[in-house]
């Protein structure tokens, strides 16, 4: 390639990353900003609003209400995303292709139609309250897919013949499983759960239609407090910490997932 | 003599010898959800689109009737509302495809393999850092005295303000990642023989990217543009954070589930979405794009 061509090429991938990280670090800013109308460039800082943060109990509640929502819907779509990857990458049979548009579509259709969906099925079809189990249950539905690419993935890296000697060694299905398949798929399996609570943990259009009044996770809690002027210091501080905590699982799920997974493991 | 083998292994072997029932019972859990929860409900939803709502009490009246659609199509303040949408998603689009390229182009075969998985976990990092939080940071600097504005005020220049210009920055910024993370990927698994090849050949730079790299890149670009249109197409709250006063088909579903409490119309506005996906899906899927997810 043009030695043109390379300097324009670099010269793009920074300009990129420097508008993708820009306004995330004038979130940073902004939450020890000590002008709580955020105008720029900041005049001078303090940590005030983050004392305040760490002891406002509506956050702290939501914080809570996210974490249980993400931890479930993370089990559950482990478990069914493990089988649906099974059955997917070992067998070849009728219907496979639909069955893995199946899998995709609650990410591939936009929130709110999964959201509206649901919310009517538990309430006019079901005549369920909503609460927080049906949001796990919503959750789960589109974290699923990242547990589903994630294992499929390593089925797809690790091939069949390491299981074959196991059982050609004696082993039968369940010993080969425990001893054999399950530990090559034990850091897929993580990093397909980080990103799994990663995405629920960030989903508020779902959430808003599928969680019952008076209930809050952390994205919702930040969208009722984002209009309130006085509340404005405060949402830059669990901003900012949501910024910081986000890299977490990225770069462990990263690691875990060695990299097999074509999308980056982003789903 | 044979020895009685546990209950364990018996189980192991009548398994190991009935692989249907293994196929059957792999995918019993993950169709139940998926197929009756999920398609179920988007079921129910279409159903629930030809009902109505009792205009006195607020209940779902389940009687059949086209009404809704008729609203839907005739009434020219929906009719607008789509064409916005539409709009607003394309654009998002093609922004996000332009932007991505370059950037995905020099990441699969500028950098070197250490720089690349450093860069991969630059890109996803915000991507994860919560949706909210990077619309309530546009919210700020598109403000009147946010940085945009003072970036642009010595060349006296003023910010576009909230409206539909800063919902298409917005969504852009916010479905970049997708978009790049898909066309990285794809251009990484481009050989780069047949980029030589068609330079040994005599093609120019432009010739060998129209002819050789962008027919092999176009499944990864358009698994990109799967996330940024539908993410567009259901969006309401980055509207409703930078947007100013003009509204998407997402905030005419939101409302009617809230404040109008009209959930059959709702159902009918969120099935104009669903068709679009389905039909962009369906003409996508002969590229390949969806293996490319």
């Amino acid at each position: 390639m043009s030695k043109t061509g390379r300097v324009v090429l670099w010269t793009a991938l920074g300009v990129g990353f420097a508008v993708i990280y820009f306004p995330l670090l004038v979130v940073l800013l902004n939450s020890v900003n000590s002008d709580t109308t955020f105008g720029w460039p900041p005049k001078s800082f303090t940590l005030e609003w983050w004392g305040r943060a760490v002891t406002n109990a509506g956050a702290l509640h939501a914080l809570w209400t996210s974490i249980e929502a993400g931890v479930a819907a993370t089990a559950i779509a482990l478990v069914l995303g493990t089988m649906a990857a099974f059955a997917l990458q070992r067998y070849r049979f009728f219907g496979r292709d639909s069955i893995s548009l199946l899998i995709i579509l609650p990410i591939a259709l936009p929130g709110i139609v999964t959201g509206i969906a649901l919310n009517n099925a538990f309430r006019t079809i079901l005549g369920i309250d909503l609460g927080l189990l049906t949001a796990i249950i919503a959750h789960a539905t589109f974290c699923i897919v990242v547990v589903f690419n994630n294992v499929v993935a390593r089925l797809r890296r690790m091939g069949g013949n390491l299981e074959e000697a196991s059982m050609d060694l004696g082993a039968d299905g369940i010993t080969t499983f425990r001893l054999v398949t399950f530990p090559m798929l034990r850091s897929a399996l993580l990093a397909g759960g980080l990103l799994a609570f990663a995405l629920s943990f960030d989903e508020i259009i779902v959430t808003t239609f599928t969680l019952g009044t008076g209930m809050e996770t952390l994205p919702i809690w930040i969208y009722d407090n984002l209009f309130r002027p006085n509340q404005a210091p405060v949402v830059n501080v669990v901003a900012a910490v949501l910024i910081i905590v986000s890299t977490v699982p990225v770069y462990f799920a990263q690691k875990l997932s060695g990299g097999d997974s074509s999308s980056g493991g982003r789903i | 003599m044979t020895a009685v083998s546990p209950p364990s292994r018996r189980a192991s072997a009548f398994f190991f010898r009935k692989p249907k029932l293994r196929l059957g019972i792999l995918l019993s859990a993950p169709l139940l959800w998926l197929g009756l929860a999920y398609l179920g409900a988007l079921a129910a939803l279409f159903i629930t689109a030809f009902w109505s709502t009792d205009v006195f009490t607020g209940k779902v009246v389940t009687d059949w009737s086209f009404d809704n659609f008729v609203t839907l199509f005739t009434d020219s303040v929906y009719r607008t509302i789509t064409l916005r949408t539409v709009g607003i998603a394309l654009l998002v689009t093609v922004i996000d495809a332009v932007i991505a390229f370059p950037m995905a182009f020099a990441m699969a075969k500028l950098a070197s393999p250490r720089a690349q998985r450093i860069l991969v976990i630059a890109v996803m990092t915000p991507l994860w850092a919560s949706y909210l939080v990077k619309a309530y940071a546009w919210r700020t600097l598109l403000s009147g005295n946010g940085a945009i504005s003072w970036l642009l005020s010595p060349f006296g220049l003023s910010g576009p303000g909230y409206g539909v210009a800063a919902t298409v920055i917005t969504l852009s910024y916010l479905w970049l990642p997708y978009m790049i993370l898909p066309i990285y990927a794809g251009l990484e698994r481009l050989p780069d023989s047949l980029v030589d090849a068609s330079g040994d050949l005599g093609a120019k730079s432009f010739r060998t990217f129209r002819s050789v790299i962008l027919p092999l890149a176009f499944p990864a670009i358009v698994a990109g543009s799967i996330f940024t249109f539908s993410l567009s197409l259901g969006d309401y709250i980055a509207v409703k954070i930078v947007g100013g006063t003009s509204q998407m088909l997402g905030n005419v579903v939101y409302d009617n589930i809230g404040a109008a409490n009209n959930l059959p119309f709702a159902a009918t506005v969120a099935i104009v979405p669903v068709v679009i996906m389905l039909v962009y899906l369906a003409v996508v899927r002969r590229t390949g794009a969806l293996n490319n997810l």
